[in-house]
């Protein structure tokens, strides 16, 4: 029993980092119906910011709050110069787009810091703490009140301020929004902006217990798609909640069916991926659209 | 036509001479190109003419690369024998994906196909007493190799080991471009196109949309399942880090680069994958010797493409495709 309880909790340790990197993919996805294939790997440069800066002698708080701000910055102006572009272009042609972005960062990631495994000391200790035979960190219980409270100011922002009313209405209906006087360029930029600061907030929880290296985000990537699609692609609760249930649902699998094992984690969340989409695409939390036909 | 025909018999020219000059080093890296270019004839004629993205073409790769290497390594069957059985098997897995595949926007399939990617090599490693594991499976010194690793002689000439795994490759990679060209222009090509384009209308017209969605997947990856196969025998060794998910990104940014759907085209995506390093080692005070700078020319390439050509950047769209919506 004690053993189940163990899994839970790392699992929702894990769960925490896919759910804020999912939160970051649902909100652009929210705002301009596309999927940001480049948001792991954006947060892992942000990550490496982070720890560019701790190197140079920064405290971890000013740091992250500098690394939030360059990725919020580094969002508007990913968005401004590439993506709207192309903003009329197919789906797909965007998709395939933010995939040459996924290259690059990748890349640029390893020209910069190169390819060997940094430790990133965050603001949790990650020293276990015993508790009736359970065994987890600050970091962990960190990582799972990050994410739940970043939800809840997403929340916020998109029902109590006019901006998120703003946000919402760019999203829903461009033209009439824009009819209205909501600056639907500028919304967008913004959902790209607050997408990549929540990315980077992924990727600073995910370093100290991932490891800093330019593929730490890869397989993260697949899971937060797993609780993105698990919770509805446009549902920022869906998505965090998917991402702990993703995370429970990993661990217990991995330990108790023999023949999945640790090995087969990817191929669990790509089955939850397959499931979802052929079963119920809107997800848990989802909304199914009505199409005219 | 006729010029488009001439065009292909130079190119033919050029291939069966190019060795002559080349070191064994280049010759193998250009057999390497061929399996390249097969598959991105088979995502050109997924994604370029029936409209469906994949990111995951490394995994029908995979799945025609192992095949060889286990039926060469376990079965003794000879490695010509082996490569079209890598097409009838990546190809019914190919098909098999196309089914659900049906079901999926653009969107949603882009999500799986790379979901696939990902997961294939942690499965590959799993099933170890079927695939060697993470070591993989090493073909060189097998029996059944063709010429044993040391060459072969054919109608009196006699090649090296190097010069005959590049003639096998662009042989049948040839083969497969014409082939190509001709199902492209042939009615079922005309077929998928109008799915592409517009199901609705394609389906007044008495298309079968599924069966021409599906059966373009089971093309595609049989596709794959060739180039997969043809890579396995050229470097006589297989593991689950021979097909990552950059493999699979590789492939979509060759089809891009050939502006997908020009099959034409797929010779210079092929070459870029191979030689892109060579080229980003050629600027000033880049150490191309690192992973990193060519990975990162690799995706400003694509972010690049998609930036300036319009109509790639539209793949897939209803009305964009109409500029390139003609035979190849």
């Amino acid at each position: 029993m004690t053993n189940v309880l163990q899994q839970i909790v790392s699992g929702l340790a894990s769960g925490g980092i896919y759910g804020s990197l999912a939160l970051a993919i649902v909100l652009i996805h929210r705002s301009t119906g596309v999927v940001n294939f480049a948001q792991g790997e954006l947060a892992t440069l942000s990550a490496f910011i982070c720890w560019s800066l701790m190197d140079h002698g920064w405290a971890f708080w000013p740091a992250f709050g500098a690394t939030l701000a360059l990725s919020f910055l580094g969002g508007v102006v990913l968005q401004q110069t590439v993506i709207r572009p192309i903003h009329g272009g197919s789906l797909v042609g965007i998709v395939i787009l933010t995939i040459g972005l996924l290259i690059a960062v990748n890349g640029l990631d390893s020209w910069i810091w190169g390819g060997a495994a940094k430790q990133f000391h965050g603001p949790f200790s990650t020293s276990p703490i015993s508790v009736g035979g359970v065994a987890f960190s600050k970091q962990d219980i960190g990582v799972v009140a990050v994410s739940i409270v970043a939800v809840v100011l997403i929340g916020l922002l998109f029902a109590k301020t006019k901006l998120g009313l703003g946000l919402r209405a760019a999203a829903v209906n461009p033209v009439e929004a824009r009819l209205a006087g909501v600056r639907v360029g500028a919304m967008l930029a913004l959902g790209w902006g607050l997408a990549s600061a929540l990315g980077a907030v992924a990727g600073v929880l995910a370093a100290p217990s991932l490891f800093l290296e330019p593929n730490m985000m890869q397989t993260v990537l697949l899971y937060a798609f797993a609780a993105a699609v698990l919770g509805g692609m446009d549902s920022p609760v869906g998505a965090v909640v998917g991402g702990l249930l993703i995370g429970v649902l990993l661990n217990l699998v991995g330990t108790y069916v023999h023949w999945i094992g640790g090995e087969l984690r990817l191929a669990t969340a790509l089955a939850v991926i397959l499931g979802v989409l052929l079963v119920r695409p809107v997800g848990l939390f989802g909304r199914a659209a009505v199409r005219r036909v | 036509m006729r010029d488009r025909a001439a065009l292909v018999g130079a190119g033919v020219v050029v291939l069966a001479l190019l060795p002559i000059p080349l070191s064994d080093f280049r010759t193998v890296q250009l057999a390497t190109v061929g399996a390249y270019f097969i598959a991105i004839l088979g995502l050109d004629v997924l994604t370029g003419h029936s409209g469906q993205i994949s990111l995951g073409h490394g995994a029908f790769m995979a799945v025609g690369a192992y095949t060889t290497a286990i039926l060469m390594s376990s079965h003794g069957v000879r490695d010509l024998a082996t490569i079209p059985i890598a097409a009838g098997v990546a190809g019914g897995v190919g098909l098999l994906v196309g089914v659900p595949a049906l079901r999926l926007s653009g969107l949603h399939l882009a999500l799986a196909t790379f979901g696939i990617a990902i997961a294939v090599p942690t499965v590959l490693k799993k099933f170890d007493h079927f695939t060697g594991g993470s070591a993989g499976i090493t073909l060189f010194g097998k029996s059944t190799q063709t010429g044993h690793g040391a060459g072969v002689k054919i109608l009196g000439e006699q090649l090296t080991n190097d010069e005959w795994l590049y003639a096998l490759t662009w042989t049948i990679g040839v083969v497969l471009f014409l082939l190509t060209w001709w199902l492209l222009a042939s009615r079922f090509g005309r077929s998928l196109r109008a799915v592409r384009d517009s199901e609705v209308a394609a389906a007044a017209s008495g298309i079968n949309r599924s069966a021409h969605k599906v059966a373009a997947f089971g093309v595609s990856a049989a596709y794959a399942g060739v180039a997969g196969s043809l890579l396995a025998i050229n470097v006589a060794y297989v593991s689950p880090d021979t097909f990552p998910i950059q493999l699979s990104l590789s492939l979509l940014v060759g089809a891009v680069v050939g502006f997908f759907g020009s099959i034409w085209g797929a010779i210079l995506g092929a070459l870029l994958i191979q030689f892109l390093a060579d080229i980003v080692g050629l600027i000033p005070h880049v150490d191309a010797r690192q992973g990193g700078p060519t990975t990162f020319f690799f995706g400003l390439v694509l972010v690049v493409l998609m930036l300036v050509l319009p109509a790639v950047s539209k793949v897939g769209s209803r009305v964009a495709n109409r500029g390139y919506s003609r035979a190849p």
